[in-house]
Parts: C-alpha cells; structure tokens; sequence
C-alpha cells in the first residue's frame, strides 16, 4: 500500500537517492573447502620441493616417503604396539588425573576452606613443568609404567582442578537462589544445577589437558620406555630415519585429532541446550 | 498467610542497606513494594523469602497454607531463573522432584500450571526456544506449581518489552482474582503497582526505610475504567512526588560509585 499520509509537496519534493548498503564486512562465513584445499597445497609444495631436489630426503622426507613409512609400520604391526602402550597411558594418566582433578575442583568450588587451602597450593605447583618431576617419580615408582602414569596425571590434575572450580563459579548464583527458595536439598542442587551448569567449563578443561597428556606422554616415553609413539619417535630420530620419526609425528598429530574430534562430539551430545 | 517484618536491619559490611522495616502484608493482599534503586527493595524480598539472613529484626508468618502446598513462600525472578538445560516442563518437575509426590500428582501438577500459564504446547521446549514473556510464564508456572501461599515477585515484568508487560499483567490479575494469593510485588514501575497492588510501599534511598504506605482504594478490576483514572492519577502524582527527588539523589550516587 502506497504511503499517502505525507501532503503532495513532501513526496514529490526531490527525486529519491538510493541508500548506499555500508554494512558490508566484519561477518565470519564459512568457506568449507579452504581448509581441505589449504592442506592439499601444502602437501604438492612439500612433495614438489623433494622432487625438485630443493630440499635433502634426509632432512625433509616427502610426504608420499611419510606414507609409505606409516603403510609399512601399520602392515609389521609395529604401529598398533606403539599406539597401544601410548593410548593405554594416556587413558590412565589422564582418567586419574580427571578423577582427582575434578574431586578437588568441585571442593574448591563449593567450599570456602577448601578454595581458601586449594588456590594458594594449585597456584604454587601448576606452574611447574610436570616433566620435570619424571625423575623424581621414577625415583619413588621404577622405570616401568606407574611413573608415566603419575607424570601424565600430576600434569592433568592442576589444569583440571583450575576448570572445575572456575566452571563452579561461573554456574549463574541465581540459579541457585532460585533452588534454595524452592526448597531444594544440598545434594540436588549439587547435582541438578551445579553440575550441569559447570559442565560446559569442565569439558572444555577436558580438551585443555587431552592434549597435555599428548605432550607428558611423549615426552616420558622418550626418556624411559621401549614401547610407545614418543619412544618410537625418539629412535627413528637417533637412527636418521626421518620418514619413520615423520611418520610418528603423523600418528601424534592424528591422534590429538581424534581426541578432539571424541570430546566435540561428546559436548554437542551433552551440551545440547546451549 | 500473612507477613510480619518487625524493625528489620540489614547491612553489608558497611553499607546499612534497610533501616527500621515494620511491616505486615495481610492474608489475600497484594502488596507492592517501590523505591528508588539500590533501595534495598529486593534485599526486602529476599530477606521476607528466608534466602538473605537479615542483621536484624525478625520476619514471620501467620495464617492457614493452602492444601497441597508445597512451599509456602515462592519466589518470581525477574531473570526467570530458568535451567537452560532442562525443557520447560522439566523446569517445572524440578521444583517437585525433592518432594514426595506419585508420579500423576506431579504430572497433573504440571500440566496444570503449564496449561493455566498457556504453555502446554511449549512443554518440551527449551528455555533458549521461548520468548521473554514465554519464559517469565514458565517461572509463574513453576510458581504455581507448588501451590504458594504467597508470592514473592522480584520486579517480575523489568526484562521484558511493554506488550508483554501488559499481556502478564493481565495473567497477574486473573491469577489474584481466582486464587487470592498472598503476593509482595518489588517494583521500579509505578503504574505496575498502581495497577495490579491494593497497598504501595513506598521506601527511601539507602539505607532504605519506610517513607509511606498509600492504600489503592479502587478494585483492581475497575482500575483501566475511566471513573477510576482521576483518582489513579492523583495516587500516581503522589508516589512520584515522593519519590521523585530521591530517585535523582540515589541515581547520581551509583553514577559517581
């Protein structure tokens, strides 16, 4: 319907002026198939480099060498042994440190003594790079797998002690004003409100120490073990066999991959609402 | 049920936020309470529904709770206070689960306030799906849900646009005209408490006391009656005028803190 409630001279006083558009810009979109082609760029710079005779095999093996050292541990098998020792390690490491992280975390959060006693101690030690308390754990558990356990879950426990806490308190106080007036107990508004509402803090905590882990694992396996992906690494390097500690190095970063792809899938699961 | 406040003090460190409350909200009214901010009206209402602890002065209740009634005093948020996580009936089932119902009392429970509130459509919607109104429904539902025998409104309407506003004022007001619920409605809005109050409370700046109390002689159902307006207007002039100057005074001292 035509605007009619102007008198005559207003609506025919000037030729009307198109708006020039100037919001254009400053909006993330999505470009699905930048980060693919970015890759395989990388790989045909990489590859051509070796077969123009740019760079040494030595020093820089060209990622079809990378894959065919990787298809050939894979069909010895040697691939499997070594992810399984690194895995096995990092699932215990990590589940220990998670557990008493989280138990620390939620006490700090919720209690005044413990946040009192727990922030000064957790400032003091996080700090530390935990690989340097390898020895000494060695030292008190021996050689074998306790003293990686300990490295991997010493190194996981402060990060996740800082996230569970924090989370704690960025769960909304009105919430729990709301529960209390309402009459819930304690324990349910522990476990409906609290909980759920630090969840999405936790899990990202999660993703912070999965790849701590990843670093403690590698490291505590190139200073004493004979299995393990940082182990195998270590050796092909000392033997010059680049390809192979590439090829290790692919497992690493295929690996990370994997865990963050698990725990992503693990938040769409359990933080549906947000 | 009634509410009796007597010579309640409150304090933050320092800062006396109430001074000398005496106060008693009679069975079946509705009492709003409006002053300038930082006033201590909410502080007022938190300590009246036991979740602040007061300095001092004593707060009480007398009189019959209605049956079925679950929690006597029940808050209204103006942030809805809704878990995001749960959908809108799970919201409602939360303030249920501790108690010890069958699972058809709480279902029925919850289909009634929900229906009542209109939202019955919306049961498994999310918090984050609803619109304010919407969601300020659910937390009048849930309200509802326990069977209060009073209610405490913590500037219920301050988030919302002004239709919806008007829409919940209406939902207010069929609600104390069929159950007659004891209420305590903090307010910043006058014509919120002109319309839907019987008695206006009006405090100082801090450390709030009681300035007035101004009774709303028309019944709440013939208040948008032009034979009414006259008289509204002049209950209105009234509570501007006292707290006109003080709203100023309190404004200019959260500017400079």
């Amino acid at each position: 319907m035509p605007d009619t409630s102007l008198p005559m001279t207003e609506r025919s006083a000037a030729p009307p002026q198109p708006v020039r558009f100037r919001g254009g810009g400053f909006t993330v979109k999505g470009h699905r198939w930048a980060a693919l082609l970015a890759f395989v760029v990388l790989i045909a710079v990489w590859e051509s480099t070796n077969r123009f005779g740019l760079v040494s095999e030595l020093f820089l093996p060209p990622p079809s060498a990378v894959a065919s050292a990787l298809a050939a541990m894979a069909q010895d098998g040697s691939l499997w042994q070594h992810l399984k020792a690194s895995l096995m390690r990092i699932g215990v490491g990590w589940v220990m440190g998670t557990v008493a992280g989280m138990a620390v975390g939620f006490a700090m959060g919720i209690g005044s003594v413990a946040r009192a006693v727990g922030v000064p101690l957790v400032s003091a030690f996080f700090p530390i790079p935990k690989i340097a308390l390898l020895p000494l754990f060695i030292l008190w558990f021996g050689i074998g797998e306790p003293s990686k356990f300990a490295t991997i879950g010493f190194g996981v426990f402060f990060p996740t002690v800082i996230a569970t806490y924090s989370a704690i308190d960025s769960v909304p106080r009105n919430l729990i004003r709301m529960a209390q007036s309402f009459g819930l107990p304690w324990a349910s508004i522990l476990r409906k409100i609290v909980l759920p509402g630090a969840l999405p803090g936790i899990l990202a905590g999660f993703r912070i120490t999965a790849s701590i882990a990843l670093i403690l694992v590698v490291a505590a396996e190139m200073i004493g073990a004979e299995y393990g992906i940082g182990a195998f690494v270590l050796t092909a390097g000392n033997l010059m066999l680049t390809d192979q500690l590439l090829a290790g190095v692919l497992v690493l970063s295929l690996l990370g991959l994997s865990i963050g792809t698990v725990l992503s899938i693990l938040e769409r699961r359990l933080l549906k609402w947000r | 049920m009634r509410l009796i406040i007597k010579d309640l003090c409150h304090r933050y460190d320092d800062l006396v936020v109430l001074d000398g409350i005496d106060l008693t909200v009679q069975e079946g009214e509705v009492l709003a309470v409006i002053g300038p901010s930082g006033c201590g009206k909410s502080t007022l209402l938190g300590i009246a529904g036991g979740i602040v602890a007061p300095t001092s002065g004593t707060i009480a209740v007398a009189g019959e709770v209605p049956d079925g009634c679950l929690n006597p005093i029940t808050f209204i948020f103006q942030d809805f206070a809704l878990l995001p996580w749960r959908s809108v009936e799970d919201n409602l089932s939360l303030v249920l689960e501790h108690h010890p119902l069958s699972a058809a009392e709480r279902r029925e429970r919850i289909e009634s306030g929900l229906r009542r509130m209109g939202l019955w459509d919306f049961r498994k919607a999310l918090p984050k799906q609803l619109s304010g109104g919407m969601r300020q429904r659910v937390g009048i539902a849930r309200a509802l849900a326990v069977r209060p025998a009073m209610l405490l409104l913590d500037e219920p309407l301050s988030a919302l646009d002004a239709q919806t506003r008007e829409l919940l004022m209406e939902d207010f007001l069929s609600l104390w005209q069929r159950e007659r619920t004891t209420a305590v409605y903090v307010t910043h809005n006058l014509d919120e408490a002109l319309r839907l109050a019987d008695r206006v409370v009006v405090l100082s700046r801090r450390p709030g006391r009681l300035r007035e109390i101004v009774t709303i002689e028309e019944p709440r159902d013939q208040r948008l009656e032009p034979s009414a307006q006259a008289h509204l207007a002049e209950v209105r002039d009234r509570l501007w005028h006292l707290i006109r100057a003080e709203a100023q005074l309190a404004d200019r001292e959260i500017a400079d803190a």
